[in-house]
């Protein structure tokens, strides 16, 4: 199979209120997508529909092959979800915790000691759930998504509101687990998370899509100006042509050793944003 | 049924650890060992305080956990978690109220144990608790899942209890009330508890009871229909 997920014309609207407006993407079997918008854009209805726990108004949504409306217990086995809100049980210890979903999943309770290990929580295994960090909670929550081996995992902001470290230590295990050839379908509002993490990023904005591609195509295509920026030495910014022209300038500059840093002026995801919906990301 | 012992199991171990919760189930055979041991009136029918708190363990322990269990699980999130886990409708209920149900026959058999009776006699109690705290549970579980939030739970169970516990001690003190309050299951199984040692159960006590339960069925059906477990 070489799609994961496909949709087409997607749509869902809620209380009158359109909330997911056509859309159509194809998330590739191994891949890590990236679902990328302001809070209220509708990213947690689309993974709402594409688990099954809502059902679109009108379009279509596969999910491995099976039609989303359709989605049962042979689905649902190879799917394992994170949502914004942990859904863990607080007064319960964090074993406990994925014990009791490992029953659930009929997936041998040796497995619990080994994600927990995995994921670095199995020093806090007696812990009750209340008492840990949000980082914390939210490795848990990963955990406990990864419990089934799933073949797709949904992420719902999986590192929203977290430290730099912690959010390093799940891009890890993310990571880890493209490189099982697990799919990968996350929401973010965090550009780097996206361009650093996602081979494909859909951009949503009020219900649509509003760009599809590749992180860094996005960015290229988008680079109207097209030039280099030299940071030098004394602080000052210069723009040059990104052209065979340009060359001299660059040599002297290199020969005087004034140069600091030279990037191009290929804009962030977040400016892409900006420039097609007019809004930022937060 | 895997999904229903690991229900049931998880579900004892949150009740264990859950003070509001099991406070509910604690309460009651404390206060019926207490107070049946401490206060001796002239007069006072035997078993009095047996009868009493049993009939109001009934009408309140059940009922305010399953609906207080029910609807954390929907504001937190978690049964949200367990239906995307493949958990189906009635395995959760079944997980969650046989679980609610033993804790409940447990906390009765404490107070049965305080009572005076023959072995004849306490399997007739066990059996009417029984009863009582089924049709606690459905009115409990038509109120969770009624609710979106534990504070929406609270804000209906509180007066549904209040009038269920205290109907059967109120009815003693008052004839309008106790003419009222016989269409109730707990006055019912206050009174089934009262003549227990006849062992003669009347088919009104039991019709009524079996009555409200309908209803209960009726309610708790109509709050699954229109709201579900989401």
């Amino acid at each position: 199979m070489s799609h994961a997920i496909i949709t087409r014309k997607l749509s869902h609207s809620f209380a009158g209120k359109q909330v997911l407006n056509n859309i159509s993407f194809e998330v590739q079997t191994g891949e890590i997508f990236g679902l990328l918008g302001p809070s209220g854009a509708g990213k947690t209805t689309l993974i709402k529909l594409l688990t099954g726990q809502l059902r679109q108004t009108d379009g279509d949504a596969e999910l491995l092959g099976t039609d989303t409306r359709k989605l049962g217990a042979p689905e649902h086995r190879q799917i394992g979800t994170m949502m914004d809100n942990f859904g863990l049980y607080e007064r319960l210890s964090v074993y406990d915790n994925l014990l009791f979903y490992a029953d659930i999943c009929h997936v041998p309770r040796g497995r619990v000691t080994e994600i927990l290990k995995g994921i670095r929580l199995y020093e806090s295994r007696k812990t009750a759930v209340s008492k840990l960090s949000k980082g914390m909670k939210n490795r848990l929550s990963l955990a406990r998504a990864l419990m089934n081996d799933a073949k797709v995992l949904f992420l719902d902001e999986p590192t929203s509101g977290l430290d730099p470290a912690t959010t390093r230590e799940i891009h890890a295990i993310l990571a880890e687990q493209r490189q099982k050839g697990t799919t990968i379908f996350l929401t973010t509002h965090n550009m780097f998370e996206a361009e650093s993490l996602c081979d494909h990023v859909a951009l949503l904005n009020g219900g649509s899509i509003v760009e599809y591609g590749e992180p860094a195509a996005l960015c290229r295509k988008y680079n109207y100006l097209n030039k280099l920026r030299v940071t030098l030495k004394d602080g000052e910014v210069v723009l040059l042509e990104n052209g065979s022209d340009s060359a001299p300038q660059i040599k002297e500059y290199l020969e005087q050793e004034r140069i600091a840093a030279i990037h191009s002026t290929e804009p962030t995801l977040e400016t892409v944003f900006v420039e097609l919906t007019g809004r930022g990301l937060d | 049924m895997d999904m229903v012992a690991a229900i049931f199991k998880r579900q004892i171990k949150d009740t264990c650890k859950n003070k509001t919760i099991f406070i509910q189930f604690v309460m009651f055979p404390v206060l019926t060992l207490i107070m049946n041991k401490a206060v001796k009136i002239d007069g006072m029918p035997d078993n009095f305080f047996v009868n009493l708190f049993a009939t109001m363990y009934v009408g309140m322990a059940p009922l305010t956990s399953m609906a207080a269990v029910i609807a954390e699980e929907k504001e937190k999130n978690t049964l949200r978690v367990l239906r995307m886990s493949n958990v189906k409708p009635q395995e959760y209920l079944l997980g969650i109220g046989s679980s609610i149900w033993l804790v409940c026959m447990l906390g009765a058999a404490v107070i049965c144990a305080a009572g005076s009776y023959g072995l004849r006699e306490e399997l007739a109690f066990m059996a009417i608790m029984a009863v009582g705290n089924f049709a606690s549970l459905l009115l409990g579980a038509a109120i969770g899942i009624w609710s979106k939030t534990q504070m929406m739970a609270t804000s209906i169970t509180v007066p549904v209890m209040m009038v269920f516990a205290f109907l059967p001690m109120l009815s003693m003190f008052n004839a309008t009330i106790a003419k009222m309050g016989k269409i109730t299951y707990s006055v019912q199984i206050g009174s089934m508890l009262e003549r227990i040692d006849t062992l003669h159960l009347g088919p009104d006590n039991m019709g009524i009871v079996a009555a409200n339960v309908v209803v209960f069925t009726a309610l708790f059906l109509i709050a699954y229909r229109k709201c579900g477990l989401e």
